[in-house]
C-alpha cells in the first residue's frame, strides 16, 4: 500500500448516556503500525477536529494492550473486535469507530458491559472449593480434556458474541453464547460437575439456552475462537437430557 | 470486632487473594477497582506460576527453589520471607487447580512443568501461554462467589485517591472517585490492603498494561509511606517494540528451547550460548538484558537496520509450539505479521516489573502507617535487586494471603474503630481531594497531560533503564522537576467530569512524577551494580555499603533516603554467576 499522508477516522461520540449521539472526524498523521487504540492515544494529545475545530479527547476503554482482557472492545468498520488488536494499516478508511450496540453507553465507546458479570453469577460460574487453604491437588485431568476447558477458559467477557447475537435484544433475555461456554467449562471439570445440574437448571430458565435463535453468528465473532457453537450443542443435549430424566423421576414418584 | 471494617483496594491476583482470605474468615470487604477486576493486568502475564512440586525426577526442592530466588535477587531480599514464599508455592499452585484453573497437563492427568530463567529444575507451572489470565479467572471466580452471597462488595470503576489517617497517623479510611460521575466519597476502613499493582507507564512504553502507573502507591508514599527499593526495575529480555507498548514475548520461549541470535560476519551468532554455556539462553533476564543491550547498541549489531536481535523457535515442532505457547505466538503473528513457527521473531529488552515497592514489615505486610497493608507488585518483599520469572505470580498470590489475615489480626486488637472517628477527619480529606479535581477541571494553560506524560516516559527510558550514569541520573532528576513545574499549566482540553479519561490521567501523570523521582533517585544514589541495577562506572556488586533496602521517605522537596538492613540468615551471601 502506498504511504499514506493522514489517518482518517469517523468516531461516533455521546456525552452522556442520556444524550443523542453525533459525528466526528479526525485526521491522524500517518504512521506505521497504528493500532485504534493507539490512534485514540493521538487524538489526546491533540483533541482537534478534521477541520480544526478543537474537542474533547474521545472516551473508551483500554487495559492490557494485547488482546487477554477484552476491554477495548468496539465496533470497528461495523465488525465488533478489540481496538488494540486491530491495525489501522488493515482498515479501510475513513475508518469508522462505534460503541457497542447491545450495551447502554457510558460516555463515546465506552459501554456498561456490567450485565455480562451478573450472568456469571446466575450461573454460578465457579467451582465451590471448601477453602483457598492447602488441602492438595486438584482432580486429575487428561491432556484431551484440558485441551477444551483451556479453550473456553480464555473467554475475556469482551461481549462480541452478544454483539453480533440478534437474540440479544430488548424483546429477548437471552444471555449469550459466552454464559455457555462458561456453564460447559465449569461442568467438565472434575469437582465443577457436582453441580452440573443446577447450573443446568439455569439454562432451562429464562435467558436460558432455549432462547438460543441458532443464528450461528457468535462463533465468528469471538475473537478467540472459542468454541462456542459446539458448547451450544453440548449445553442443549444436557438440558434435553436433564428435561427428560426429570420427567422420569417424576414418573416414579406417581 | 464483628464491626471491623475492610478494604482491598486492586484486584488483580493479589488483591483477589487477599479478599477471599478476609471473607473466608467471615468478614465483609469492599473491593475497589479501576475497572471490573476481571480485566486487571494480571491476565497479562503469560509464562507461569513457580512452585517446587518435584514432579519431574529432578530432586526440585524448596530449598532450592529459596536459593535460587535469593541468588537470582542478587542478595538484596529478606531472606526468611523468600522461603516462606517458596514454602507456600505447592500450596498455592494446588489451590488454583482446586479452583478449576486449566493448567496443562502431563499424559497421566498431572500438572506439567516447564523451565524458566535462572533455574536448573522444571518449576513452572503454567496454563498454556495464557497463566496470569487463568490464574485471575479462578480467583475473580471464587471472589465472585462471595459477592453473590453478599460477604464481597465490589467498588468497579472507582479510583482510589488517598488514605484517611486520624491525628495520631492510624489508616482509618479512604477517599476515592467514583469513574464515572467524577465525584470524589471517602469510605471509613479498619484496615486497608493496597494491591494496584504496578508502575510500568512511568516509563511510557513497557509491557504493562496501561493502567499500571504506580499512582495510587505514590498516593500513599506521598501520605507519608514508606518506599522501599524504587530504582530496581526489572527489563525484559524479549519484547516486540512498539510505540504504545512493547509486548512481552515470555521467558517460556526460552524456556522451551527458543534461542537467542544476530549476524555476525553474515552467520548466526548465539550469543549468549557461547557466553553462558551452563544456562545457555535461560540465563536471567537482567543479563540476558545487559547482553541484548551489549550487543545491539554498544556493538552496533542490528538487523535489517532495527535495534533487534532474534528469538529463534523455528527449530521446534509447530504442533508442540502451538500447544505450550500458541498464546503468545498469536500475539506475534498479530500484532507483527509474521508466523513465529515459520520465522525467528525479532525483540529487544522493554521495562518489565518493579521489584520495588511500598516498603511492608515482610512478616504482616503492614506498611510504616498503621492499617495500612501492601501487597502484589506494588510492594517490595520478595524479589530483592531482580525477580526470577513466574515468582511474580506467586508472590502476589502470597503477599495477598499474607496481608488479608494479618489486617483481621491488626483490626482485632484496636481499642477504637473507623466508625467511631471524628467526622472531620474523613469531610476534611474529601473536599481536598475533590478540589484538586476542581482546580484541575479550571486549569486553562497549555500543557497537554498524555504529551507530559509522553515526555516523562522518554527521560526515564534513556536515562533511568538498563545502563545508568550518574551524569544521566541527575539531569533526569532536573527534567522531572521540569515537567512538575509545567504540570502546573495543564489544560485538560475537556468540559465535564464524567467518564473523563484526561481527568483521570493527570491526576495519575502527576503521581507518576512524584515516584519517578524515587526510581532515578535511589538509582543515582546506589553506586554499585547489583541485579537490574547497573552502572559501567561501579560495574561490582559492593556488600559493604550497599547490601542494604533503600527507603525512601515523601518531602515536598522530593524524596528523603537512608539505608536498612537486610535479614540475611538463610544463605550466604557470594557472587552471582551464571
Ligand atoms: C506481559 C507480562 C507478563 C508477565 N508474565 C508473568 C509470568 O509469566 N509469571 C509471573 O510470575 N509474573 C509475570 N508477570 C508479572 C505479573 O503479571 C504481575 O507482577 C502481577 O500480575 C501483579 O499482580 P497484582 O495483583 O499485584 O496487580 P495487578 O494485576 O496489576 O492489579 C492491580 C489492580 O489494582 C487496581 N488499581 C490500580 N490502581 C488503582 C486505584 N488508584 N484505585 C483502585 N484500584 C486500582 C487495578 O484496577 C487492578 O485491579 C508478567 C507481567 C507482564 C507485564
Amino acid at each position: 500500500m502506498a504511504e499514506k499522508e493522514f489517518i482518517h477516522l469517523k468516531i461516533k461520540r455521546q456525552d452522556t448516556p442520556e444524550s443523542n449521539p453525533y459525528w466526528q472526524e479526525f485526521k491522524i498523521p500517518y504512521k506505521k503500525k497504528h493500532n485504534i487504540v493507539s490512534v485514540l492515544k493521538e487524538i489526546q494529545k491533540n483533541p482537534v477536529t478534521a477541520d480544526g475545530t478543537p474537542t474533547t479527547p474521545v472516551v473508551w476503554e483500554s487495559n492490557c494492550m494485547e488482546e487477554v482482557c477484552g476491554s477495548c472492545t468496539m465496533i470497528i468498520n461495523g465488525k465488533v473486535q478489540q481496538g488494540c488488536s486491530t491495525l489501522v494499516d488493515h482498515c479501510k478508511q475513513p475508518i469508522v469507530l462505534e460503541p457497542m450496540s447491545k450495551f447502554p453507553v457510558i460516555r463515546d465507546l465506552m459501554v456498561d458491559r456490567n450485565s455480562m458479570f451478573e450472568n456469571l453469577k446466575k450461573v454460578m460460574a465457579w467451582i465451590p472449593i471448601d477453602g483457598s487453604f492447602d488441602m492438595g491437588p486438584g482432580p486429575k485431568m487428561s491432556p484431551k480434556e484440558h485441551l477444551v476447558a483451556y479453550e473456553l477458559s480464555r473467554c475475556m467477557t469482551c461481549g462480541c458474541c452478544l454483539e453480533a447475537c440478534p437474540q440479544i435484544n430488548p424483546r429477548s433475555k437471552f444471555m449469550g453464547a459466552q454464559i455457555v461456554g462458561q456453564v460447559r467449562l465449569f461442568n467438565i471439570h472434575g469437582s465443577g460437575k457436582m453441580q452440573a445440574e443446577d447450573r443446568i437448571e439455569v439454562m432451562k430458565g429464562p435467558g436460558g439456552i432455549t432462547e438460543c435463535g441458532n443464528a450461528q453468528l457468535c462463533q465468528e465473532a469471538c475473537p478467540k475462537d472459542l468454541p462456542l457453537l459446539n458448547s451450544i450443542g453440548q449445553i442443549n443435549r444436557q438440558t434435553t437430557w436433564s428435561g427428560i430424566l426429570k420427567w422420569f423421576n417424576s414418573g416414579d414418584r406417581e | 470486632m464483628a464491626n471491623s471494617k475492610f478494604c482491598v483496594v486492586g484486584g488483580g491476583l493479589a488483591g483477589l487473594m487477599a479478599t477471599l482470605k478476609i471473607v473466608e474468615a467471615g468478614h465483609e470487604v469492599d473491593l475497589f477497582s479501576l475497572f471490573e477486576v476481571k480485566r486487571s493486568h494480571s491476565a497479562c502475564a503469560q509464562g507461569g506460576i513457580n512452585a517446587s512440586l518435584n514432579t519431574k525426577g529432578q530432586d526440585d526442592s524448596v530449598q532450592q527453589h529459596t536459593y535460587d530466588t535469593i541468588y537470582g535477587g542478587d542478595f538484596l531480599a529478606n531472606q526468611p520471607a523468600v522461603k516462606r514464599l517458596c514454602e507456600a508455592a505447592p500450596g498455592i499452585v494446588w489451590m488454583y487447580d482446586r479452583m478449576g484453573v486449566s493448567f496443562s497437563r502431563t499424559p497421566e492427568g498431572n500438572l506439567d512443568l516447564r523451565l524458566f530463567g535462572g533455574v536448573k529444575k522444571m518449576r513452572t507451572a503454567f496454563a498454556g501461554a495464557t497463566t496470569g489470565q487463568q490464574l485471575l479467572y479462578g480467583a475473580d471466580s471464587q471472589v465472585r462467589r462471595y459477592e453473590d452471597s453478599g460477604l464481597v462488595k465490589k467498588f468497579e470503576w472507582w479510583e482510589f485517591l488517598s488514605i484517611v489517617k486520624d491525628s495520631n497517623g492510624v489508616c482509618r479510611g479512604i477517599t476515592a472517585m467514583n469513574l464515572r460521575s467524577g465525584e470524589v466519597e471517602y469510605f471509613r476502613y479498619d484496615a486497608v490492603i493496597m494491591a494496584t499493582g504496578g508502575l510500568g507507564l512511568i516509563y511510557g512504553q513497557s509491557t504493562n498494561s496501561s493502567n499500571s502507573t504506580g499512582a495510587a502507591a505514590s498516593r500513599c508514599y506521598q501520605q507519608g509511606c514508606h518506599f522501599a527499593n524504587g530504582e530496581f526495575i526489572q527489563i525484559h529480555p524479549t519484547a516486540i517494540p512498539g510505540d504504545d507498548k512493547n509486548r512481552l514475548m515470555s521467558e517460556a520461549a526460552r524456556g522451551e528451547g527458543g534461542r537467542i541470535w544476530t549476524i555476525k560476519d553474515g552467520k548466526p551468532w548465539y550469543f549468549l550460548e557461547e557466553k553462558y554455556p551452563a544456562y545457555g539462553n535461560t540465563v536471567p533476564r537482567d543479563i540476558a538484558s545487559r547482553e541484548i543491550f551489549h550487543v545491539v547498541k554498544e556493538l552496533g549489531y542490528q538487523i535489517d537496520g532495527e535495534d533487534v536481535v532474534y528469538l529463534d523457535l523455528t527449530h521446534k515442532d509447530p504442533e508442540f509450539l502451538q500447544r505450550r505457547l500458541g498464546g503468545i505466538l498469536e500475539i506475534y503473528e498479530k500484532f507483527v505479521g509474521d508466523d513465529p513457527k515459520k520465522v525467528p521473531m525479532k525483540i529487544f529488552p522493554s521495562i518489565h516489573y518493579s521489584m520495588g515497592g511500598l516498603w511492608s514489615d515482610w512478616k504482616t505486610h503492614m506498611t510504616n502507617i498503621p492499617g495500612l497493608f501492601g501487597a502484589g507488585e506494588c510492594e517490595y518483599s520478595y524479589h530483592g535487586a531482580n525477580r526470577l520469572g513466574a515468582n511474580s505470580l506467586l508472590s502476589a498470590s502470597h503477599s495477598g494471603m499474607i496481608a488479608g489475615p494479618a489486617a483481621i489480626n491488626y483490626a482485632s486488637g484496636l481499642e477504637k474503630h473507623a466508625e467511631d472517628m471524628p467526622q472531620d477527619i474523613f469531610t476534611s480529606e474529601k473536599k481536598r481531594q475533590s478540589e484538586i479535581n476542581d482546580n484541575l477541571m479550571k486549569c486553562d494553560g497549555k500543557e497537554n497531560v498524555f504529551k507530559l506524560h509522553k515526555e516523562l516516559g522518554e527521560t526515564m527510558q534513556k536515562n533511568v533503564g538498563i545502563v545508568r550514569y550518574n551524569d544521566k541520573l541527575n539531569e533526569t532528576e532536573g527534567k522531572i522537576n521540569e515537567l512538575i513545574e509545567r504540570f502546573k499549566n495543564v489544560n485538560l482540553n475537556e468540559n465535564a467530569k464524567w467518564a473523563s479519561l484526561p481527568l483521570q490521567f493527570a491526576r495519575q501523570v502527576h503521581d507518576m512524577m512524584i515516584l519517578a523521582h524515587v526510581i532515578a533517585g535511589g538509582a543515582y544514589k546506589r553506586n554499585e551494580s547489583r541485579g537490574a541495577h547497573y552502572k559501567p562506572d561501579f560495574p561490582k556488586r559492593d556488600d559493604k555499603n550497599w547490601q542494604k533496602t533503600t527507603m525512601a521517605k515523601y518531602t515536598p522537596d522530593g524524596p528523603e533516603f537512608w539505608y536498612e538492613d537486610i535479614d540475611l540468615s538463610i544463605v550466604e551471601t557470594v557472587e552471582r554467576k551464571y
